[in-house]
């Protein structure tokens, strides 16, 4: 059984963006997560992985609400979640990004209509400036600016993971969720993408969950990984885990595929240190 | 913490300098007034007047679409210097800066263009529909005669399981509206041949009406709504999941698997609910003739024998399959001119049922044409 909770304490006087105390989730009877304590810290991007049907995507709604949790608190922006309705919820919501799985774009709308929804709703903003806004964005997460008056049906599949977390950006999120990604991208594509995410989170000073199952985005973007083991969540940078030594965390790390990524990165570091 | 976002021109050195204070992010932008921030775009559009420093230390929160609005005000300013307090928020400007979007020209609608080329899509997407259904309709014969030489592609389990969703499932509210229909008819049969002493010539109204047109026609329009639609949108969402690529991959052809299982059970049904619907109605006129006329059962339907020729029914029942044919192949045409999205299964099945209602209309008036050139 997996203990759970963080390894080591990271918090470096940060400021706490997400807390998670006691948290249980379930489907009927079926128990998903269960004491689950969790913690990120304003500007870091913390991983969050586990094997096939150990509840990430539902972890993922349920912070953002669209799961209740059975038990337990979750505060986000040091806002407990449970007790927010109606304006301060909207509020809330207003500064967390979601970057859903495909994407999640409104079909019936353009790219830049789907990155103005949320700015209109929330910022009330004139058409002129919005629109200047989402041309912005579209250039920042590296789209050809032509792509704004495209329909999400007319892009391919990475184009629109980076035009669904144009959306995602839209009003400059404190907290931003990602769900897989670079599920789908080729290597190069994916490669790309977590140089973005990296450059985004500094440069906006986000803090980023992102669940994914690519070890190199483990590797290259995040500070600290998050590991659902036996419906607890464990919690530390790889290092941390490796030594923590569960069986499944180190299968995931020290498998093929994990000597392959960390090796890539050895080499990337060390490349990048000459 | 929500300070509004306040900014003056200055001179500094000779130098005109952008100084810019309080919370300038997404959502306090609108309190700068519209018309105050676009009068000062407008006065710092020539060059000479530009300023060539932003001061943004005593703003106290930043993000992006603030940074952009502070371009904005410094007229562009892809070269302006930024001045700030803290490392984070002149990283901010630069990024917006060095990403830095000329405002995208208001997309520009001229209206006779756009009539002129809405109007000739148009055209152009009724010309290919006919094309497609014609080779849609030609696909479906072939892959049915070719059927018809090995019974077993003609897959009864299919077609008894669409059989139960078409025809079971319908009967209620096919019968119910029938009914009615066959009391409303009675009722205003009666009211107005009263008044030329004709009022047992209602049950000719009601046996007629029935059998030829509204039986038959009804239970079209309620087997559109509910068989036609329901065809669209299934295929619809495999083809929107790529199932229909898949079974085309693994050397299925979707016609036989799909199509002519549907359209044979709508074939099969719909006599069968037109006959029920015909029952119904019979038994609402009979029912309203009992409560308005003192007939009794058994005179309304002595009289119905008498009366009403037996070819009247035929030509409700003759018509029946055609209109099943056609709207099931209606509803799988449509739903295999599926692409992409959500929205498009939407779009679809309304022109489905759209489609279906319109074509069993014109049928219904071919056919009115040739039993009235056949006598019958």
């Amino acid at each position: 059984m997996a203990e759970g909770g963080q390894l080591v304490d990271h918090r470096n006087d940060r400021d706490v963006v997400l807390s998670l105390r006691d948290v249980r989730t379930q489907f009927g009877d079926h128990v998903i997560h269960d004491r689950l304590d969790f913690d990120m810290f304003r500007g870091e991007v913390v991983g969050l992985v586990g094997g096939s049907g150990t509840g990430k995507s539902v972890l993922l709604r349920t912070i953002i609400g669209l799961n209740p949790a059975r038990h337990g608190q979750i505060e986000i922006l040091g806002m407990n979640t449970r007790h927010l309705h109606g304006k301060a919820e909207r509020s809330l919501q207003a500064h967390l990004g979601v970057q859903f799985q495909d994407g999640a774009l409104f079909s019936s709308l353009t790219v830049a209509e789907n990155i103005m929804v949320p700015i209109r709703e929330h910022a009330g903003l004139d058409e002129e400036d919005m629109r200047c806004i989402a041309a912005l964005k579209i250039a920042l997460v590296g789209l050809p600016a032509d792509t704004g008056e495209k329909k999400p049906s007319e892009l391919s599949g990475g184009m629109r993971k980076r035009a669904s977390l144009a959306r995602a950006l839209a009003l400059d999120p404190e907290l931003l969720f990602l769900d897989e990604p670079t599920a789908g991208l080729d290597p190069i594509g994916a490669t790309h993408y977590d140089e973005l995410v990296r450059d985004l989170q500094r440069n906006l000073g986000l803090s980023v969950l992102m669940v994914t199952h690519d070890l190199d985005s483990l590797y290259a973007v995040c500070d600290r990984v998050a590991v659902l083991l036996d419906k607890r969540v464990v919690v530390g940078t790889i290092d941390e885990l490796l030594a923590y030594g569960h069986p499944w965390v180190l299968e995931y790390f020290r498998g093929p595929r994990g000597r392959a990524a960390a090796s890539g990165q050895e080499r990337k570091a060390a490349f990048n240190g000459k | 913490m929500s300070s509004a976002p306040t900014f003056k021109y200055v001179e500094q050195g000779g130098a005109s300098v952008l100084e810019a204070a309080g919370n300038w992010t997404v959502f306090s932008l609108r309190s700068l007034g519209r018309r105050h921030r676009h009068w000062h775009r407008t006065k710092v559009s020539t060059p000479q007047r530009r300023p060539q420093l932003i001061d943004i230390t005593r703003v106290d929160h930043l993000d992006t679409a603030g940074v952009l609005e502070l371009l904005h005000l410094a007229g562009g300013g892809q070269d302006a210097d930024v001045r700030a307090r803290e490392e984070g928020q002149a990283d901010l400007f630069r990024v917006v800066q060095s990403h830095g979007v000329e405002t995208p020209p208001e997309p520009h609608v001229d209206w006779l263009s756009h009539f002129l080329a809405e109007v000739g899509h148009g055209v152009l997407h009724i010309y290919r529909q006919i094309i497609a259904l014609c080779a849609f309709f030609g696909e479906t014969l072939v892959v049915a005669a070719g059927a018809l030489t090995q019974p077993k592609r003609f897959r009864p389990a299919a077609i008894v399981r669409q059989m139960y969703d078409v025809w079971v499932k319908a009967l209620v509210i096919v019968g119910v509206l029938c009914f009615l229909i066959g009391v409303v008819i009675a009722y205003q049969g009666v009211q107005q041949l009263r008044q030329f002493g004709a009022e047992t010539f209602t049950v000719e109204a009601v046996g007629i009406g029935i059998f030829r047109e509204l039986g038959v026609l009804l239970t079209a329009i309620i087997v559109a709504g509910r068989s036609g639609s329901a065809f669209t949108a299934q295929i619809g969402t495999m083809q929107v999941n790529q199932e229909v690529d898949a079974m085309r991959a693994m050397g299925l052809n979707p016609i036989e698997w799909l199509v002519l299982p549907r359209i044979l059970a709508l074939v099969i049904s719909m006599p069968l609910l037109v006959f029920w619907g015909d029952m119904a109605g019979l038994l609402g006129g009979a029912v309203a003739c009992s409560v308005y006329l003192d007939f009794t059962f058994v005179q309304f339907f002595a009289r119905l024998r008498d009366t009403v020729g037996i070819w009247h029914f035929y030509t409700g029942m003759i018509k029946a399959p055609v209109f099943g044919m056609i709207i099931a192949a209606i509803g799988c045409f449509e739903g295999l001119q599926v692409r992409g999205s959500a929205e498009s299964v939407g779009q679809l099945t309304t022109r489905s049922v759209v489609e279906s209602i319109f074509f069993v209309i014109v049928l219904d008036a071919v056919f009115s044409i040739i039993f009235l050139l056949s006598g019958v």
